[in-house]
């Protein structure tokens, strides 16, 4: 298995890891038992994703697309963000191997989830047919 | 500075077993089966590699079957062994759970085909009980196979002792001693061993030789429909090249194991006692009881592919039982065995040295390898919680 040079770059050079003590929104999907968590944590005004940070526990795959999907959201406004797929994801990383989609679907809904944190938090509306994380990996559309 | 670390996965071929094979690619290289002198070269090369195999056993050149490694003689084996068990209604098959998929997916295929098989647990120690062996015995058990030593973990079963019970018993013992032969000392001979599959890669041999040994008076099945070669057990054109070399590096592996295996298994210890001392992380299996060259650990709280990448950056090449290394989503099978979460069992390492290894590359080993713990215990939501916790 081999992964391309952009996931090896964000995998060894990840951009916004950490965490926002007062974030807006925080998202967390996938389990421990599974082999993949991902915490997104958004700092979010005037509609705009202002600064993003995330934590990860898992392969390769799945820290350099939690990075990638941070890169890709950040300074976007809520409603680009919530429109990320995990295909733009894996174009943004030059693909992924077969057996890591998964990572990408689940930097999605880590993203989805962070931001339906923040509409819960606000007292607003989810905009239908956000889908957030049911629950471990296996439950993944991708599997 | 470049270490290889993943000897289990497979070795560098020796300079001995090199030079023992080349003259097979362009001196040598009849057809063993041939009449002609090229081929009788071929031959004898053949017979004296078997011979010489047969002598480091403690085995007969006719109870020795050459096969394509490992994987293939361990279908073999439980095949022989099913195939004896049936004349006398014998389906039962005692094994343990942490056997190589090479005997695990064999049982489970027998299993399909009406045999009955009883995996053993082996602890938390990862080791197998002899009681325990004894206990799960019965009229129609027609094989007990229990590996020499755990690939990922590296813990030695006592196979004298089981060797002993099932031939007193009366009941077939065969071992997979991949991991073994070469490191350790094996005599099917003194430790009752009626079969053995042993592979000529994990010896610094090449890759795609290994052989199965059986006891004279097994009857043997054929395994491969074809010409006369292996007895007319297995058909087909020796790798004349491949098994020759294995006799050099097997040769040569055990001509130097006392003082390699002391060199060895102090750099392991030392590895051992380094690496133990990171937080909230385990050596895996027994510490005293295993081979000299494998030492398994768990980090909690992080993932070992991650691991496995950036110690690859720095040079270091290991492997890891995670799910993301297994091509599933399961861990390991070996480290849910001796009973480890599936969440501690993805943040695994297994580092494996040959006596190739120097001291310098275990102390970059010890040195690389913190920080990186470290790092990817630094972006983990899991050891964040784990912190928090305690
Ligand atoms: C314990 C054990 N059995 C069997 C095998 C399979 O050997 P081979 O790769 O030669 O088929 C291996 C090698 O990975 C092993 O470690």
């Amino acid at each position: 298995m081999a992964y391309s040079s952009a996931v090896m770059d964000h995998f060894a050079n990840p951009r916004n890891v950490g965490k926002i003590d007062d974030a807006d929104g925080i998202g967390e999907v996938g389990n421990a038992k599974c082999g993949d968590i991902m915490k997104i944590y958004l700092k979010i005004d005037d509609n705009k994703i202002q600064d993003v940070k995330f934590n990860t526990f898992g392969c390769g795959a799945a820290i350099a697309t939690s990075s990638m999907a941070t890169e890709l959201i950040k300074g976007k406004t809520v409603e680009d963000a919530l429109s990320l797929t995990n295909k733009a994801v894996i174009e943004a990383l030059d693909g992924l191997p077969p057996q890591k989609i998964h990572c990408s679907v689940l930097a999605e809904e880590a993203v989805k989830a962070a931001i339906v944190d923040y509409y819960q938090k606000n007292g607003l509306e989810a905009p239908e047919g956000v889908k957030q994380c049911t629950s471990c990996c296996g439950d993944c559309t991708m599997h | 500075m470049n270490v290889y670390a993943d000897n289990a996965a497979t070795t560098v071929v020796s300079q001995t077993a090199l030079q023992a094979m080349l003259p097979c690619f362009t001196e040598q290289y009849g057809n063993p089966s041939s009449v002609h002198e090229t081929g009788r070269k071929a031959a004898q090369a053949l017979d004296a590699a078997r011979a010489r195999i047969a002598e480091l056993l403690r085995a007969e050149a006719k109870e020795i079957y050459f096969t394509s490694g490992g994987t293939e003689a361990d279908n073999w084996a439980v095949q022989i062994a099913l195939a004896s068990g049936a004349k006398k209604n014998k389906r039962h098959i005692v094994s343990t759970a942490f056997e190589h998929h090479a005997i695990l997916h064999t049982l489970k295929k027998a299993e399909k085909n009406g045999a009955e098989v009883t995996l053993l647990d082996v602890h938390t120690d990862g080791l197998a009980r002899v009681e325990e062996v004894a206990a799960a015995i019965r009229e129609d058990t027609a094989l007990v196979t229990v590996m020499y030593a755990n690939n990922e973990i590296g813990t030695l079963q006592p196979i004298a002792e089981i060797g002993k019970l099932c031939r007193e018993k009366g009941v077939p013992f065969h071992t997979d001693a991949v991991q073994a032969m070469g490191h350790v000392p094996v005599d099917v001979a003194a430790q009752n061993i009626d079969m053995l599959s042993l592979t000529a890669h994990k010896f610094h041999g090449p890759k795609g030789a290994g052989l199965l040994y059986c006891r004279g008076g097994i009857p043997v099945p054929v395994f491969m429909e074809g010409g006369a070669q292996e007895r007319g057990k297995r058909g087909g054109t020796e790798n004349v090249p491949a098994i020759v070399g294995m006799a050099a590096a097997l040769e040569e592996a055990c001509r130097n194991m006392d003082e390699d295996n002391l060199r060895v298994s102090r750099l392991r210890d030392k590895l051992i006692d380094a690496v133990s001392s990171i937080p909230l992380s385990r050596l895996n299996g027994d510490r005293r009881r295993r081979l000299p060259g494998i030492a398994n650990f768990v980090f909690e709280g992080i993932e070992g592919e991650g691991l496995l990448l950036l110690l690859d950056m720095a040079g270091i090449s290991a492997s890891s039982g995670s799910a993301c290394t297994s091509g599933s989503l399961d861990p390991s099978h070996v480290l849910l065995a001796i009973g480890l979460p599936h969440e501690v069992a993805h943040g695994s390492l297994r580092l494996s040295l040959s006596a190739l290894n120097t001291e310098e590359e275990v102390d970059y080993i010890i040195k690389t390898l913190p920080p990186i713990v470290e790092r990817l215990r630094g972006m983990s939501p899991v050891w964040e919680r784990i912190k928090k916790g305690a």
